[in-house]
């Protein structure tokens, strides 16, 4: 099993530390991970992405032409890189952030709307937890539990007492995750 | 009469210290130097440092120190040697670390690692030679150069529209709160050969005590590139070197610490 | 951290962990992307505290380089890291190491050029690093991680190799082996050496005359040519006993490949998704990686020619490493080149479709 995963965003929504929980939570499997961010000002404001491979054989180039599976939270990472995923794969967008959604008929397209879920449940920070979670509904890349022993490992302790609403927000996106 | 004869009559009135050791210098006769070397390893000797004593010579007249004083000696890049003696300190803070400067090394090329440095209160000592001229590439401008100052490269005199001014970076050190001790000294009279070795004594003190960084600087005098005689030069720098670089401490926080 | 934990981290801080691990005596360094967590992991490790290792934020590269030099004169392992255009700041301090032959490490991660360029990958400082960067005869001991794990691993190799043969080695990696994340296995705590051990294992450094030994004296100067050469003609001996004893590189698919691959660093990482990709459309593709690039695997380059029908020197550059497989090749078959250059990396099918157009 190898999956070839891109988060695309806007700096500032946890594109990059779902990333690194989802690699975590894979490397604390035993499995090989790579997590390879478009580093740089682009953090700030402009998109962010990150290449996450999670596989049980070692992996080869970090950096990829096509994916298995791409997130995408907001309408350039969409056009970026809804033609980048590979026939039969999958791109979870959420609607808050995107106006004209995906047409590709070769690929399974899933709608998450995390924002306005992690409005209603006031936990704005948790919002990529929710796409997370909705991720892992229809893609079980990585157990529940490995993702939160992930952050027990990388959350200082100081923001433990986070992980309860962590794991609500993932819940939640694997309850309101839906094919279209 | 041999060496060895006049030491047997007892007749000795001056000995050199024996970490000077008898390689012939290389520095022109009537240069500050051969006075400076001396005052340093007497002070090594004197301190008790000869085996735990760390030098960096710079490139300038000077680059071979190592060759004169039997200390270990690393021979630094063009201004670098404040940070070869950072790390060389913080590395080994039992050692004694020195390093020995001329003006276009130290105030020039290396302004920046001279500067930041003695800012970082290292307990080093920059001993800083000023002769207002670059004596090794054949006398050419230095930041220290005086107005009116004729060398190979203002060879109608320094003027301020074409080269600036002379630069008083000892000034400027004792305005940074990571130096401990600043001193200008001389050394073309006995007494002032006195003082300076004095002040070499207090600042490789200070840097062991942990005090921070130190400047000594020595104004000097460069008979060959200033085209006077030894004498004549001691005589212009009295009258003209210090009227712009003042003799005497700028800064002594070592006491009251 | 217990010794053995697997764990997951970027490339730069696999290096900041390793040094602290392999004995490292003392780091300086000054920010520069994409390599500035470096310096920020061993600030927040804070090493003095427990190894007792120094750690220095410098004014400037050439201070960090020359804090290496001065520390390396006295035997300590030290090292510095930087990325492109501050490591050519820093080729004058490189050369008077090399010139005074000092052990200590340097690692570039390397960004894009020339100039300020971009804070993207590139490999485009092959030549800086191979051919003797700053002036004078001379090379550094170039190792090319492709992985954070070899990262880590490196440091300790790299010091290894620098005091063996008394000389600077340099760990060559770029911007995405630095900035990406892999699980990693840091190696096992090894103290600091003593000062004791430093003055018997060094007894060349400038540790003071402890007792009461001739000076030692580090320098690269010598006037009289006669004795420069002498001094040359020595460090020429040595780094031809380096190409003879120190050559490491990788083998992948090579056994039935009808076509090569050399590429380094995360190059070859890419390499090895579109030999993959290639064997899947029945092209029989393999790959050299070079793991030291200095010395340059030139005996193996040349046995490939002998096997293979063409070698693809895949660089994230304008065609540096090239060069020297052609050296080695001498004609015997088409050797190509192809790169990505001002941070762009190539995209495994891309390659792919280079290899095909290629021969």
């Amino acid at each position: 099993m190898t999956e070839e995963i891109i988060i695309a965003g806007f700096g500032g929504q946890g594109v990059l530390s779902m990333g690194k929980i989802l690699a975590y939570a894979g490397l604390m499997e035993g499995k090989e991970v790579t997590w390879m961010p478009a580093y740089g000002p682009e953090q700030r404001g402009g998109t962010a992405n990150v290449t996450v491979i999670v596989s049980d054989a070692p992996v080869s180039s970090p950096i990829l032409s096509s994916y298995d599976t791409a997130i995408v939270l907001n309408q350039p990472s969409l056009e970026k890189f809804e033609p980048k995923v590979k026939p039969g794969g999958v791109i979870i967008y959420d609607g808050y952030g995107i106006n004209e959604p995906p047409t590709r008929k070769d690929i399974d397209i899933y709608r998450i709307d995390a924002m306005d879920a992690a409005a209603e449940m006031n936990l704005i920070k948790t919002f990529n937890m929710i796409v997370l979670g909705g991720l892992l509904k229809i893609h079980p890349v990585v157990g529940i539990e490995s993702v939160l022993a992930a952050l027990r490992k990388t959350l200082p302790e100081r923001h433990h007492h986070l992980i309860p609403k962590n794991e609500e927000a993932i819940r939640k996106g694997m309850e309101i995750i839906r094919k279209l | 009469m041999t060496r060895e004869e006049i030491i047997e009559k007892g007749q000795v009135v001056y000995k050199k210290p024996v970490l000077l050791n008898d390689t012939p210098m290389h520095y022109c006769p009537g240069c500050s130097h051969g006075v400076v070397h001396k005052l340093v390893s007497e002070v090594i000797e004197e301190m008790g440092m000869t085996d735990k004593t760390i030098a960096i010579s710079p490139v300038g007249c000077a680059v071979f120190a190592y060759k004169y004083i039997d200390v270990d000696w690393q021979e630094a890049a063009h201004g670098r040697a404040p940070a070869l003696a950072s790390a060389t300190k913080r590395l080994w803070p039992d050692r004694l670390v020195f390093t020995y400067q001329g003006d276009g090394d130290l105030a020039c090329i290396g302004t920046a690692e001279t500067i930041h440095a003695l800012n970082r209160a290292e307990n080093i000592t920059i001993i800083f030679i000023n002769n207002a001229i670059y004596g090794m590439t054949g006398g050419q401008m230095a930041p220290t150069t005086l107005l009116g100052m004729k060398t190979a490269t203002c060879p109608y005199g320094r003027e301020v529209k074409l080269h600036g001014y002379p630069l008083k970076i000892t000034e400027i050190a004792a305005t940074l709160d990571g130096t401990c001790y600043v001193t200008r000294q001389a050394v073309h009279t006995v007494a002032a050969i006195n003082r300076a070795k004095k002040a070499i004594r207090k600042a490789f003190e200070y840097s062991m005590q942990g005090k921070g960084s130190n400047l000594v600087e020595i104004v000097s005098t460069c008979n060959s590139g200033w085209k006077m005689s030894p004498e004549k030069a001691n005589k212009w720098m009295e009258e003209n070197m210090f009227e712009f670089y003042h003799l005497g401490d700028l800064k002594d926080t070592g006491a009251v610490k | 951290m217990a010794d053995q934990e697997i764990t997951l981290m970027k490339g730069n801080e696999a290096i900041a962990h390793a040094a602290i691990r392999c004995g490292c005596d003392g780091y300086f360094g000054y920010p520069i992307t994409p390599q500035s967590e470096v310096l920020e992991t061993l600030a927040e490790q804070k090493p003095w505290e427990t190894t007792g290792m120094v750690v220095l934020q410098a004014e400037s590269e050439v201070s960090s380089i020359n804090m290496v030099y001065g520390g390396a004169c006295t035997g300590k392992k030290v090292m510095t890291s930087s990325s492109s255009p501050g490591v050519s700041l820093m080729q004058e301090g490189i050369s008077y190491m090399a010139g005074a032959e000092l052990p200590a490490l340097i690692v570039n991660v390397m960004r894009g050029g020339p100039g300020l360029g971009t804070i993207q990958p590139s490999q485009s400082d092959y030549f800086q690093a191979c051919k003797g960067g700053g002036h004078g005869d001379y090379h550094l001991i170039v190792l090319a991680p492709a992985s954070v794990q070899e990262m880590a691993d490196f440091v300790d190799l790299a010091f290894t190799l620098a005091f063996r043969y008394r000389n600077p080695a340099m760990i060559l990696a770029d911007g995405a082996i630095g900035q990406m994340m892999e699980k990693v296995v840091l190696p096992p705590f090894k103290p600091r050496r003593t000062e004791e051990e430093i003055i018997r294992e060094c007894p060349w450094a400038t540790t003071g005359r402890i007792g009461g030994r001739k000076p030692n004296i580090i320098t690269s100067l010598e006037l009289r040519s006669e004795e420069m050469e002498v001094i040359n003609l020595r460090i020429q001996a040595k780094y031809r006993e380096i190409e003879a004893k120190e050559v490491r590189y990788e083998e992948f698919m090579l056994d039935d490949a009808e076509y090569a691959i050399v590429a380094f660093g995360s190059a070859a990482r890419i390499a090895k998704k579109s030999i993959e990709i290639a064997r899947s459309q029945g092209i029989k593709v393999g790959l050299l990686r070079p793991i030291t690039l200095w010395p340059f695997p030139t005996e193996e380059v040349k046995r490939l020619a002998g096997k293979v029908k063409g070698i693809l020197s895949l660089e994230i550059n304008a065609g540096q490493m090239v060069e020297d497989i052609r050296l080695a090749v001498e004609g015997k078959v088409p050797v190509r080149h192809f790169g990505r250059l001002g941070g762009i990396i190539p995209d495994p099918d891309e390659v792919v479709e280079v290899l095909k157009s290629s021969f």
